[in-house]
């Protein structure tokens, strides 16, 4: 008999039982994955940074009884009628088509309610969304479907997307199974047909052209209502600087934890800077033209809390966008679909093939009888708590922090946990006054 | 007629007066002087009026016009009538890149040639061009019609979906799920129809249709080398 002790089975650190289970898809399929959401990979992030707090050398401000303000505009370059928002958290724009009408209308109802915007998508812009959304930015992107200039007059601020940050230099496609009659007569295409949505637009070509058509959707809308412009965080300094150059009012900035309806695995993992590291290229770039503040800054991908989005401010952002996180406030991912979940072949939490237009929660469905199953009244109002709460967590480190304002917030109120935090946010790694490329004096 | 010049007027104060037309305007003629090549110039009209602009203009030209009917004496620079959603749009000289992007209604008559990627995702538009077509035009056409008198550049109706192309001339050739179709008695009828809008002098059967093989309509990996 052997008496050799046994070893105990050793996995890879490389070839991991998820990447094996990928390769043996890919053979078995000959195709890439797709799925929604944004980066799943541990990234550095906003996790790694702490707020210090007021101590000698700062008085905080007393948490329930002195006021820190939360209000925003965006817009106040050149429109007539910059956006007056009482939070500074905004709904990140999802099509319809994408998610269901029900799941747009809550998310206007939600953030009409909070008193913040929302925004519409790919796709074009629904009577739902519309009628329940008091502040509603209509995204002019590359595909056009829906574009006209009816909705683009009625639309409180025009957000041109350029890229986002799931994907940045990459299109979309909408899978025939959600392309109702519908969808599809808002897209001008037939039923069921995948829909592939350009990774640029078709009449632009630089950021001279863009100058243009910024001249063009100002004249349209008589100057009237904010430009945004939408970058995925790639080159944050050079696409900040260009697009203040081209004329925009505001810049959104896009990490690549930022979601999408559907793209390739391997793009959403493989593709784009984290959040973290976008924000302070992005807030030099304004900086060095002398428009920080006057060209307002929204940075979206991964805000979860109010703690992140006290930091993403404190570095310099004038508002951040939700997305994913507002799908979770409505039902997205919720346990209490779990037996579906397990029937699709996932579990909650983990759900993320949104383009397949099964989703148990309604939301991200084209199916009548899933859409049912997401009530827009109750669901928009879990979001106006979730927003409401995150808004409260801001405030409560901004007192914390001695702010009368969440605008106040700078990153000297931070340090950082990790040497890669530290030289992404240009702020101390904790317990030192230093970080990496810090400039020595 | 009414007069608007751009020599003594800011763009705003032109696309103003005329944006301000309403359905009922008793004003429906107007022309604007001095355009000097200026971007964005009678954009996002929605009135029934006849803006006739002598000489050339930039970028945008009509883009996003409605019921008006635009008339450019001279050329026009890229993106002419984008996105237009009725009305016509004529141009007597050249038209640049993107003429008609992601146009969803009207009718856009070049009198001369146009450029690049012309009818570039368009959406419904009728578009005739009497000149020649330069390279990629309907890319991820979807709808609405495209007719060419002279002949078209490379990769015509690349991605394709449901817009039906018509090209006298020559095709230098086909982008991808483009093909050549049967013209049937009803596309003659169609054509016919279009050439007499656009006054053009050619007869419906000197002309071939493209349309799309449909077969990226669903992504297939075994279609994967088409793209």
């Amino acid at each position: 008999m052997d008496k050799t002790p046994p070893t105990d089975p050793r996995q890879s650190a490389t070839f991991t039982r998820e990447v094996n289970s990928e390769i043996r898809r890919a053979a078995a399929t000959g195709i890439y994955d797709i799925r929604g959401g944004g980066a799943k990979r541990r990234v550095p992030h906003f996790d790694d940074l702490l707020f210090l707090g007021a101590s000698i050398s700062r008085y905080p401000l007393e948490g329930y009884r002195e006021k820190c303000d939360t209000s925003v505009t965006l817009g106040t370059r050149f429109a007539k009628k910059p956006i007056e928002l009482k939070i500074p958290i905004t709904i990140a724009g999802m099509s319809f088509g994408s998610l269901s009408a029900q799941a747009k209308e809550a998310l206007g109802r939600g953030a009409t309610m909070a008193g913040t915007s929302t925004t519409t998508g790919d796709g074009g812009m629904t009577e739902e969304e519309r009628g329940h959304s008091e502040k509603l930015v209509y995204q002019y992107l590359p595909s056009r479907y829906g574009m006209n200039p009816r909705d683009l007059r009625r639309a409180d601020a025009i957000e041109i997307v350029v890229g986002q940050g799931a994907k940045p230099g990459g299109g979309g496609m909408l899978l025939g199974q959600k392309i109702t009659d519908r969808v599809a007569g808002m897209r001008d295409l037939p039923v069921g047909i995948d829909q592939r949505s350009a990774c640029r637009h078709p009449d632009w070509t630089g950021p001279d052209d863009m100058e243009i058509k910024i001249l063009e959707l100002r004249e349209i809308t008589g100057w009237q209502v904010p430009i945004y412009v939408k970058v995925g965080g790639a080159r944050p300094y050079y696409d900040t600087a260009l697009a203040v150059k081209a004329g925009a009012d505001v810049v959104v900035l896009d990490g690549m934890q930022g979601g999408t309806a559907a793209t390739q695995d391997v793009f959403i993992e493989h593709v784009g800077q984290p959040t973290l590291a976008c924000i302070r290229p992005a807030v030099q770039a304004l900086q060095d033209l002398g428009l920080h503040r006057e060209v307002q800054l929204v940075v979206s991908g991964g805000i979860r809390t109010g703690a992140d989005v006290a930091k993403a401010l404190a570095l310099g952002a004038d508002a951040v966008s939700i997305g994913t996180a507002a799908l979770i406030a409505l039902g997205d991912n919720d346990p209490k679909w779990e037996a579906e979940y397990n029937a699709l072949g996932t579990t909650h939490g983990a759900y993320d093939d949104w383009h397949e237009g099964r989703d148990p929660a309604g939301i991200t469905t084209q199916d009548p009888e899933l859409a049912k199953r997401l009530d827009p009244e109750a669901a928009g109002r879990r979001l106006r708590n979730y927003l409401n709460v995150m808004t409260l967590e801001c405030q409560t480190i901004a007192r914390a922090c001695g702010k009368s304002h969440v605008h106040n917030l700078e990153p000297e109120d931070l340090c950082a946990l990790t040497m890669e935090a530290a030289a992404m946010a240009k702020v101390p790694l904790a317990g030192t006054d230093w970080w990496p490329g810090k400039p020595q004096i | 007629m009414q007069s608007l010049d751009m020599a003594a007027m800011e763009l705003r104060e032109v696309n103003a007066t005329l944006q301000a037309q309403a359905e009922t305007t008793n004003q429906t003629q107007w022309v604007i002087e001095n355009p000097r090549g200026a971007h964005a110039v009678a954009v996002g009209l929605d009135a029934p009026i006849e803006v006739t602009v002598k000489g050339s203009t930039g970028y945008y030209c009509a883009g996003m016009n409605a019921q008006a009917r635009v008339h450019v004496t001279g050329s026009v620079g890229p993106g002419v009538a984008e996105n237009m959603m009725s009305g016509e749009v004529v141009i007597d000289g050249d038209a640049s890149q993107y003429a008609g992007a992601t146009g969803r209604g009207g009718l856009l008559n070049i009198k001369g040639n146009a450029s690049s990627r012309c009818g570039i995702s368009m959406k419904g538009i009728d578009i005739v061009v009497h000149g020649n077509i330069g390279h990629m035009s309907a890319f991820m056409a979807q709808k609405g019609n495209l007719v060419v008198l002279g002949d078209a550049g490379d990769a015509l109706g690349d991605s394709l979906y449901e817009a039906r192309l018509f090209v006298r001339g020559t095709v230098k050739s086909l982008g991808a799920d483009c093909i050549e179709k049967e013209m049937r008695p009803e596309h003659l009828e169609l054509l016919a129809d279009l050439l007499a809008r656009a006054g053009a002098d050619a007869k419906p059967e000197e002309f071939k249709r493209y349309g799309s093989a449909r077969n990226l309509y669903h992504f297939n990996i075994d279609h994967a080398d088409q793209y």
